[in-house]
C-alpha cells in the first residue's frame, strides 16, 4: 500500500468502516511508515478531542412548536399533563415553585401517552439504537443521563434478582427528552421510562395492555415510572416489584 | 417504514372532530410522521445550524424540511428515518445557499459541483510536522474550524462527526459514491487539522 492509498484509507479505518483485509493492509503500512503512524495518531486525537466536546445544537422550543403547529392536528381537545400523571389541580402552581419543569402533552388522552410509549419501545428494539450508553453498571449509566435531563432517573442494577441492566437511553416521547433504562430478562428487553411529576405521592403499580406490549406504571418519590416489554404480565410485575423494593432499599436510589 | 410502527390505530376520542374537514387518514399520517420524524429535531437541526452557519435561517430550513418531509411521507420506504431527514434538510438548504448567492456578492457557501474546485484556505499537511501534538480546543473554537472548511468537504465532515453517521448513509444524502464521501473526508479531516495545528503556533 502507497502514502497516497493509506492517507484516505486511514479514514475509514478510525471510523470502523474497513473490512478485515483492508485494515491488515493499512495497518501493516503504518507500521512500517512513520509518516502515516504520526498522521493516524493525530487523527486518532483530534477525532477524540472532537467527541469530548459537546458540539450539537438543541432545536429551541419555539421551532417545535412551529412545527407542531403546522401539521394536522385533532381539535376540541383540552392540554392536559400526562406525563405528569395524575397530577391535578396544584400541579402548575406546584410546578413554578418547585421549578419543575414537568413534561407536559397536549394530546387527548392516557391511551395516547400509552401508545407513544409502545412506539419508543419498538423504536429502541428495531432501529440498531437501544442504548445510548452501553453499560451493566449501574454507576456508568447513572451518571450518563446527569446533564441530559433535568431528573436523572434512578438507575438500578437487578441483574442478581434476574433483569440484567443493559444501559441507559435518551428517548423521547411525544417530542420531548425522557430517561430510559434498558434491562433484559432473557431475551426480552425491558425499557423503563422515568419523568418527574410534581406530585409527590405513591401511586402503586399497574399493568394494561397496549398493542400486544405490556406496560406497568407507577409512582414514587416524585417520578413516573412506565415499564414496557413484550415480557408476560406477570414476570413485569416481577420485575417493577424488584425495582420498587430495591429503590426503597437504596434510599431512592 | 412498514413493520417499525405499530398499525395505525382508530383515534380513541371519540368526540374528536376533524381538522379543516380533513379525512382522518391525514390526521393518522401526521401522527405517524411525528412519531417518526420528530425525535430527530435535534439532529436535523444541528446539521442546519452547520451548513447555514446562521440560527434564525436554520429554523426556516428545518421547519421547510419538516413540512415537505410530511408531504412526502407517503412516498417515504426507509430504510432509516435520519438518513432520509437528513437529505431533504441538505436539499432546502442548497437551495438557500443558492439564494444567498443570487442575492448576496459574498457567496462564501456554494453549491457543491462548484465547490469541489474550492481552493483550501490553508497549506496543506505537508509543511505540518507530523510530530506535533493536537492541544485541546473547547467546543467553539472547533466549530469555528469546522465552520471554515469549505463544501463539499465540511458537509461531509459534519456527518460523520457531529452526526456520527456511516459512509454509506452520508453517500445516501450527499448522493456520491462511498468512495468520494471517503476521499472528502479525508481531505476535511486534512483541512482541519491543519487549521488546528496552525491555531496552536502563537502559544507555542
Amino acid at each position: 500500500m502507497t502514502c497516497d492509498e493509506s492517507d484516505i484509507l486511514l479514514h475509514a479505518l478510525i471510523d470502523g468502516e474497513l473490512d478485515a483485509g483492508h485494515a491488515r493492509e493499512v495497518e501493516n503500512h503504518i507500521a512500517t511508515c512513520a509518516r502515516c503512524a504520526a498522521a493516524l495518531r493525530t487523527y486518532r486525537d483530534m477525532k477524540a478531542a472532537i467527541a469530548a466536546e459537546d458540539m450539537r445544537f438543541t432545536a429551541p422550543a419555539h421551532l417545535r412548536q412551529r412545527i407542531e403547529a403546522a401539521m394536522p392536528q385533532p381539535r376540541g381537545t383540552s392540554r392536559r399533563s400526562l406525563l405528569a400523571g395524575f397530577a391535578m389541580g396544584s400541579a402548575v402552581s406546584a410546578m413554578a415553585a418547585t421549578g419543575i419543569v414537568a413534561i407536559v402533552l397536549r394530546t387527548d388522552d392516557e391511551q395516547r401517552l400509552a401508545s407513544e410509549i409502545v412506539s419508543a419501545h419498538l423504536r429502541s428494539l428495531q432501529a440498531g439504537h437501544l442504548t445510548d450508553v452501553l453499560s451493566t453498571d449501574q454507576h456508568t449509566v447513572k451518571p450518563w443521563f446527569n446533564g441530559r435531563l433535568d431528573v436523572s432517573p434512578p438507575v438500578i442494577d437487578l441483574t442478581a434478582l434476574g433483569f440484567t441492566l443493559i444501559g441507559g437511553r435518551l428517548d423521547y416521547i411525544d417530542g420531548r427528552a425522557i430517561g430510559a433504562v434498558v434491562y433484559k430478562r432473557r431475551a426480552h428487553v425491558i425499557n423503563l421510562f422515568v419523568a418527574q411529576t410534581p406530585n409527590a405521592t405513591h401511586s402503586p403499580a399497574r399493568t394494561e395492555d397496549v398493542q400486544g406490549f405490556n406496560i406497568r406504571r407507577w409512582r414514587d418519590h416524585g417520578l413516573n415510572f412506565w415499564a414496557v416489554s413484550d415480557l408476560n404480565a406477570d414476570e413485569l410485575a416481577e420485575f417493577s416489584d424488584k425495582f420498587e423494593k430495591a429503590m426503597q432499599a437504596n434510599g431512592n436510589g | 417504514m412498514p413493520g417499525q410502527r405499530p398499525a395505525a390505530r382508530a383515534h380513541p376520542a371519540a368526540n374528536t372532530t376533524m381538522l379543516f374537514g380533513s379525512p382522518g387518514d391525514d390526521q393518522t399520517k401526521a401522527r405517524r410522521f411525528r412519531d417518526a420524524a420528530l425525535p430527530y429535531l435535534d439532529d436535523v437541526y444541528t446539521v442546519a445550524r452547520y451548513l447555514l452557519r446562521d440560527p434564525a435561517d436554520a429554523e426556516d430550513a428545518v421547519q421547510e424540511c419538516y413540512l415537505r418531509a410530511l408531504k412526502h411521507f407517503d412516498t417515504y420506504r426507509g430504510p432509516a428515518i435520519k438518513p432520509w431527514l437528513l437529505a431533504i434538510l441538505r436539499n432546502v438548504c442548497h437551495a438557500e445557499f443558492t439564494r444567498r448567492a443570487r442575492s448576496a456578492a459574498t457567496a462564501i457557501d456554494d453549491l457543491p459541483e462548484s465547490g469541489e474546485a474550492t481552493a483550501p484556505l490553508w497549506q496543506e499537511t505537508e509543511d505540518t510536522p507530523e510530530t506535533q501534538a493536537l492541544q485541546k480546543r473547547d467546543a467553539n473554537s472547533i466549530q469555528r474550524m469546522i465552520a471554515a472548511l469549505p463544501e463539499p468537504f465540511h458537509e461531509t465532515f459534519v456527518l460523520r462527526e457531529i452526526q456520527n453517521l456511516s459512509y454509506r448513509e452520508i453517500a445516501e444524502i450527499v448522493d456520491a459514491p462511498v468512495g468520494t464521501v471517503m476521499s472528502r473526508l479525508a481531505r476535511a479531516r486534512a483541512m482541519l487539522r491543519s487549521a488546528w495545528l496552525a491555531e496552536e503556533e502563537p502559544s507555542r
